[in-house]
């Protein structure tokens, strides 16, 4: 597993205390997990995602990351309805490993487009896995 | 050898340690009106030759024995069980270990729950198989939890009223401390599931059908999986005699999403109504909400064929209270036994026994009409059936016990409506001179 020191965490991003990412790209957002989560999870082997027009509020579960040793749930980092899901996922799950800030999960509508500003920066999020 | 080892001085030297006055205070936090207050009223103790006589006298008093002949199945049957299934299932390696719980060091007997597994996915037309449930009561539950678990947001499940009673009542106290609601679908004079009214209800996450159902009627499976899917609702097809699917298009072909019941008829015993073996598939589509363990064929670093338990992730060790079910046993040697029966008759011998079980049933039922009975239920049976007699069946039913013949289930205690009417069931073990003695006593 990865020392702190080298987990890739872009700036841009909004993060959350349960390690999923939130991304603006225009009038939607897109949602994955960190590299921390990918890498503390290993081999992902399966992702439940949710359906298209589901709509969750922040940190309702919206869906699953299976790897060989865990099941982790996914918690929504803002409130909002899920636009589209990375189907890509379903047979290639591996993707998440491979680059966790590429294979978005879910895009949503938010609903609340100023919850953003509650999440972790890069930074925060940092000092938060330094513990 | 001394069963209880503790001393009275080692007991208070623990009592003093945990700070308790009295074994009777380690039961303080259970509350005083869940505990027994009476004492014990149990007869004095018997001799090793003392305790034979009584039991065989209480045996003595059924009519469970090879030398009775029951035609009552009503989710138990009385099936012929080849010598291979004894001989096999008997051996020790099987008969010895329990749930593998270190399971790739028993690859023989993943091997042979892979091979119970597949036989059953073939008998049932499911893509997937689980390595069984306790009995075919839990299995239905568990089926309709799994519903409720796909359909995420539902919170309502029918049951049609035709399925075991029993079973019902599993699934009530299953479902009983949830928040989730049963609803009963009532049956038709014909015997079958009544559908019409399903379409009303609203918020359904899964309907079950049994079929061959309680009163031996086959449902018309796959025009109920077209109204069951068509409200956005999963099928889930129950059984209790799976020796039908031998002749009938099975719960798969019919577009049944989870299948389950019981697996009792396939070389296991009745004995006095346990263990069962809960049978349970369904499609690929749900594989990653099937309770239960699962066991699969893959290979090893130097490509041999080797088995392990897979999607384990289901699981309670790991999955905690998000498993897909709590059960961490399985019935490992009753589906072992189930395995080795499928895999002596072959899909041929199925196939010829159920029809036998088909065959002796009509003509049980065409001897019975002749003689003077009533057929209430019209559907189509395959080897149980509901007859109304003409007269009261009690003093014809004592005659066949004398000798020794338990003719049919009389049903008021589980359908007060039905009083009266009895349950019968044909299997191969069945002979044409027993039949032809009930029809003689039912006309005399």
């Amino acid at each position: 597993m990865k020392e702190v020191e080298e987990l890739n965490l872009p700036d841009g991003l909004g993060y959350t205390d349960d390690h999923e990412w939130a991304q603006i790209t225009g009038a939607t957002v897109r949602i994955g997990v960190s590299d921390y989560a990918q890498d503390q999870l290993g081999d992902i082997v399966f992702v439940e995602l949710p359906a298209i027009g589901d709509t969750f509020a922040k940190g309702d579960e919206f869906g699953t990351l299976e790897s060989v040793k865990a099941v982790s749930e996914l918690y929504m980092p803002m409130s909002g309805t899920v636009m589209a899901v990375n189907t890509a996922l379903t047979d290639a799950p591996e993707l998440i490993n491979q680059d966790p800030y590429a294979a978005w999960i879910i895009e949503i509508t938010p609903s609340a487009s100023s919850e953003y500003a509650q999440l972790h920066t890069a930074a925060s999020y940092l000092d938060l896995l330094k513990g | 050898m001394r069963y209880l080892p503790h001393t009275p001085e080692e007991i208070a030297s623990m009592l003093a340690t945990i700070g308790k006055e009295s074994l009777e205070g380690l039961f303080d936090t259970v509350p005083t009106d869940c505990r027994m207050t009476t004492p014990w009223s149990l007869p004095a103790p018997k001799s090793e030759w003392e305790l034979d006589d009584h039991l065989r006298e209480l045996a003595g008093t059924m009519r469970a024995g090879t030398d009775a002949k029951v035609l009552v199945g009503a989710g138990s049957y009385h099936h012929h069980i080849p010598e291979t299934v004894r001989s096999l299932a008997g051996r020790s390696e099987f008969s010895t270990a329990y749930t593998p719980y270190q399971p790739e060091m028993a690859q023989g007997t993943l091997q042979g729950i892979f091979e119970y597994q597949t036989l059953t996915a073939r008998l049932l037309g499911m893509d997937v198989v689980n390595a069984s449930m306790y009995d075919g009561a839990s299995a239905l539950a568990e089926a309709l939890l799994m519903g409720l678990r796909i359909a995420k947001k539902k919170k309502k499940v029918a049951i049609s009223k035709a399925i075991h009673p029993h079973y019902r009542a599993v699934v009530r106290a299953y479902l009983r401390p949830t928040a989730y609601e049963v609803v009963e679908l009532d049956y038709l004079e014909n015997g079958r599931t009544d559908l019409s009214g399903m379409a009303d209800l609203e918020d359904i996450a899964a309907v079950a059908l049994q079929s061959p159902n309680f009163f031996g009627v086959i449902e018309d499976l796959e025009a109920a999986s077209v109204a069951i899917h068509a409200m956005d609702a999963l099928c889930i097809a129950c059984f209790t005699e799976p020796l039908a699917y031998g002749l009938l298009k099975n719960p798969g072909q019919c577009g049944a999403d989870i299948v389950c019941g019981e697996g009792q008829s396939f070389g296991i015993s009745r004995s006095f109504g346990g263990p069962g073996l809960g049978m349970f598939g369904c499609r690929e589509a749900f594989t990653r909400n099937l309770p239960g363990r699962l066991v699969g064929e893959t290979k090893d670093l130097e490509g041999r064929r080797g088995y392990v338990l897979t999607l384990a992730t289901r699981e309670q060790h790991i999955r905690r209270e998000k498993a897909t079910s709590n059960i961490c046993s399985n019935q490992g040697l009753c589906a072992m036994t189930a395995g080795i029966y499928m895999a002596s008759l072959g899909g041929t011998g199925i196939r010829q026994l159920s029809r036998l079980n088909y065959d002796k049933t009509q003509y049980l039922k065409e001897a019975l009409i002749r003689a003077g009975a009533r057929i209430p239920f019209a559907g189509p049976v395959f080897n149980e059936f509901v007859v109304e007699f003409p007269r009261d069946f009690g003093p014809v039913s004592e005659r066949l016990l004398a000798k020794n013949i338990v003719a049919g289930l009389e049903l008021g205690a589980l359908y007060p409506e039905l009083a009266g009417r009895y349950l019968f069931c044909v299997t191969e073990t069945i002979t044409k001179q027993t039949m032809d003695t009930i029809a003689a006593e039912v006309r005399a």
